[in-house]
């Protein structure tokens, strides 16, 4: 008896404090399961994390002015960019140390290439200079601010300087300046040229046609998926088959058959012709065009929307609708009031498949966007790779990365993830 | 920069211990083209009989069309996979200035012409870089559909803007390098003012002007294959693109397509060697390249694909058709019957104002 009302902490079989060999077995516990799921969370650490964090930094790093012309930038620290007067002769003194530096390693080009995104012509400046500082003593060949006068009258524009000291900090905000058509003026941001102005009318299209994309598609998929969730099994399993085989064959398979289709010559086209509904000469321009965009990826996202749409639906009791109408529900009115609401997660889980899908796709709209009918992602695609301006390719892209998220957050509030189902 | 370096130090190691072991296993060399009906010429010229020289095998990688931005990832990783680049002379210039191309002594490291010609003197105008070595000389020109013409088949580059004459669609690379020069020239700009009139805002937007009277009838492309195409399908009317191309869907592919030699635009060809190469690939890229631009080679490469030699002393090798035994000197850009009018593109100018251009020409197509 004395035994169960001793004192102190409650004893385990070998002697430990209780509560200590718990802790102890479910910190084991922990590291095992850490254990088991370490390699994909290396996997995506390294995979996914570090790259998008690389991205994002990107949109915001600006160390190539202050690093390939360390000297310059101190120098210009005290001009005052509101005076509308060239810098003195000790700015170009510095200018000529750093270009000439740069250029030995070849880096006074990409100085010349950045600040060219925020005032057209600097590159070539950088470019011509660059060829003729290698040759200068630049020990005692001043001053300096002639002989870059002479070079190019561009060196004795104020403006050029007033950019390369806006743009001499580590970080700037340049770049999402730009991927809104605004720049960095004397005092605060101001609007592009209006002949430059192209990514808020993109922002406006993407986000456009990803709805029109996403009405569609539920759309087309609500009843198909009613249907493959009322038949019997294997009448269903086989239609089944027609959904995911298209969803199977390769993307550019798909598009460019819509190509074949809907071109001005193209089957859809000709029997429209051979009925006599459109004159051979008023064929319909159906590609390279909005319409074709939407059409194409309509029909390559729509599996994403059948899919969960079926899934729920299957799960739906048919007693339900006949419950309703033994009540003496319409038709209408059991569809509306009973089936429909418990439908919508599927609906719901679609969208968000559908939608966030089609904000990021480029291949598609690419190929059969024509000009009118490409989305922002096809922008990021051009300056990753033709253009070379990742900065702006980083910003635009956090700037969707940051719609996505609001999306989704908005959707949460509204109709509440935990309604989604995608099963 | 920390960050950059943290992430580039993780994918380098966990990228590096595959890599580094199929390097030093076998002979290799990855050599980057264009694809397509080019990199095969290649293939026949080059790389089969360095293969059964050398016993080096040859890896064909077709991403020239992303060269520079992927020279420069890989340089800012410090990982290079490539050996020999194909690309423009644009592009080789670019890289040249960005120290991403070695510099190559074209008299030392290729093989001059068998009379002992130097090479520097057999390349002539066309080494345009330091960086750079040419081997071919192609055109960017128009084809048209010869049933949708009528009996008057255009020539003139200026029936691009003649919708009265030749209504219908046209296709025009989506860039506007050539095109706001035919624009101009149409416009009518004499040949020669063409970029001094360029080089004004005002030449800017009367060139986007001209072009924007036919805006909703082009068809804009971006990769070459894409113009053959809509013609063969009768979709446009004319369009541009590389005479090789054209050369291809008329011979070989019997299309009803005639060519529109006017204005045609020249542009070189050839390779760059990647810094930043451990120097037994260098070496190796180096041999290669010398093999590869000899006389001889620059000549066969003719024999499939309808693109001029980049060396004087080719030029009379040139000979026949490999499979459709034709002659292929009427058909290269260079041929007198075809250059009578040809624009040559300033490539200094683009390089200079491509970036201005380019973000006006991409907004106004956007409109």
């Amino acid at each position: 008896m004395s035994d169960t009302t001793q004192s102190g902490p409650v004893m385990a079989a070998d002697g430990t404090p209780l509560k200590r060999s718990l802790n102890r077995a479910l910190r084991r516990q922990k590291n095992r399961a850490l254990m088991l799921i370490a390699p994909l969370l290396l996997f995506v650490l390294v995979t996914f994390i570090l790259p998008i964090g690389d991205m994002l930094f990107r949109s915001v790093e600006n160390q190539i002015v202050s690093e390939t012309l360390p000297r310059t930038v101190v120098a210009l620290e005290s001009w005052d960019a509101t005076s509308g007067e060239t810098p003195d002769e000790a700015v170009y003194a510095a200018l000529a140390i750093d270009l000439q530096i740069a250029a030995e390693a070849k880096l006074h080009t990409r100085v010349g290439s950045r600040l060219n995104y925020e005032k057209p012509g600097i590159s070539s400046l950088f470019r011509k200079a660059g060829r003729q500082v290698k040759k200068w003593d630049v020990e005692n060949d001043g001053p300096y601010k002639e002989r870059f006068l002479e070079l190019h009258k561009g060196w004795g524009d104020p403006d050029v300087w007033s950019t390369i000291q806006t743009y001499s900090p580590k970080f700037t905000n340049g770049y999402f300046l730009n991927s809104a058509d605004l720049k960095k003026g004397a005092d605060g941001p101001e609007w592009r040229p209006e002949d430059e102005q192209i990514y808020w009318l993109l922002l406006k299209r993407t986000m456009f046609m990803s709805m029109a994309i996403t009405l569609s598609c539920i759309a087309l998929a609500y009843p198909v998926a009613w249907i493959l969730a009322n038949l019997p099994a294997r009448t269903s399993n086989m239609l089944m088959i027609l959904v995911l085989l298209p969803f199977w064959t390769s993307l550019l398979v798909r598009t460019s058959a819509w190509k074949v289709m809907l071109q001005q010559q193209g089957v859809i086209n000709d029997t429209l012709v051979w009925l006599g509904l459109v004159g051979d000469d008023a064929r319909l321009a159906m590609i390279n065009n909005q319409f074709g965009t939407i059409v194409t990826m309509t029909h390559i996202l729509l599996p994403f929307m059948i899919l969960p749409m079926f899934s729920v639906m299957k799960t739906i009791q048919p007693t339900y609708l006949r419950a309703a109408k033994s009540l003496g529900a319409t038709n209408w009115t059991a569809f509306w009031r009973v089936y429909f609401p418990q439908s919508v997660p599927g609906i719901g889980a679609g969208s968000i498949l559908v939608f966030i899908l089609s904000i990021g796709y480029y291949i598609t709209p690419e190929l059969v966007g024509g000009t009118k009918g490409v989305f922002i992602s096809n922008r990021i695609a051009y300056h990753i790779s033709t253009s070379l301006n990742w900065g702006l390719a980083a910003a635009l892209g956090a700037i969707l990365l940051a719609l996505v998220l609001v999306l989704y957050w908005a959707y949460d509030k509204i109709v509440g993830i935990d309604n989604v189902k995608l099963g | 920069m920390k960050l950059t370096k943290l992430s580039a130090l993780v994918a380098s190691t966990a990228l590096c211990a595959p890599m580094a072991m199929a390097q030093d296993m076998a002979n290799e060399l990855t050599i980057v083209s264009w694809g397509g009906s080019y990199s095969a010429s290649q293939k026949n010229a080059y790389h089969d009989p360095y293969t059964a020289m050398t016993g080096v095998k040859i890896i064909n990688d077709e991403s020239s069309a992303e060269a520079v931005a992927k020279l420069r990832a890989m340089n800012e990783a410090g990982n290079v996979t490539w050996d020999v680049v194909d690309v423009v002379a644009s592009d080789a210039m670019r890289l040249c200035d960005e120290g991403l191309a070695e510099e190559i002594d074209h008299d030392a490291d290729l093989a001059p012409a068998p009379d002992g010609t130097p090479a520097s003197e057999d390349f002539g105008d066309l080494l345009v870089s330091e960086c750079f070595v040419p081997q071919i000389v192609y055109s960017t020109t128009f084809g048209y559909r010869t049933d949708l013409v009528g009996d008057t088949p255009p020539t003139s580059v200026c029936a691009i803007f003649d919708l009265e004459a030749y209504p219908g669609k046209r296709s025009l690379q989506k860039r506007p390098i050539d095109n706001m020069e035919w624009a101009l020239y149409c416009d009518g700009v004499a040949k020669d003012e063409i970029y001094d009139v360029l080089s004004t805002p005002e030449g800017v937007t009367r060139g986007l002007d001209k072009l924007a009277t036919i805006k909703d009838n082009v068809v804009w492309w971006s990769a070459g294959a894409e113009t053959p195409q809509l013609l063969a399908d009768g979709e446009v009317v004319m369009g541009s693109t590389f005479n090789g191309r054209l050369f291809s869907a008329i011979a070989e592919q019997n299309q009803p397509i005639g060519m529109l030699w006017d204005m045609q635009s020249f542009d070189l060809d050839g390779w760059i060697i990647p810094t930043g190469l451990s120097p037994e690939r260098k070496a190796r890229a180096m041999d290669y390249l010398r093999f590869a631009t000899d006389t001889q080679r620059l000549a066969d490469q003719a024999k499939y694909i309808s693109y001029g030699p980049a060396r004087a002393s080719s030029a009379p090798l040139v000979g026949k058709h490999a499979e459709l035994g034709i002659e292929m000197a009427p058909h290269m850009p260079t041929d007198p019957a075809n250059s009578a009018n040809v624009h040559s593109y300033d490539y200094e100018w683009w390089a200079d104002n491509r970036d201005d251009l380019n973000a006006k020409f991409q907004a106004w197509l956007a409109k």
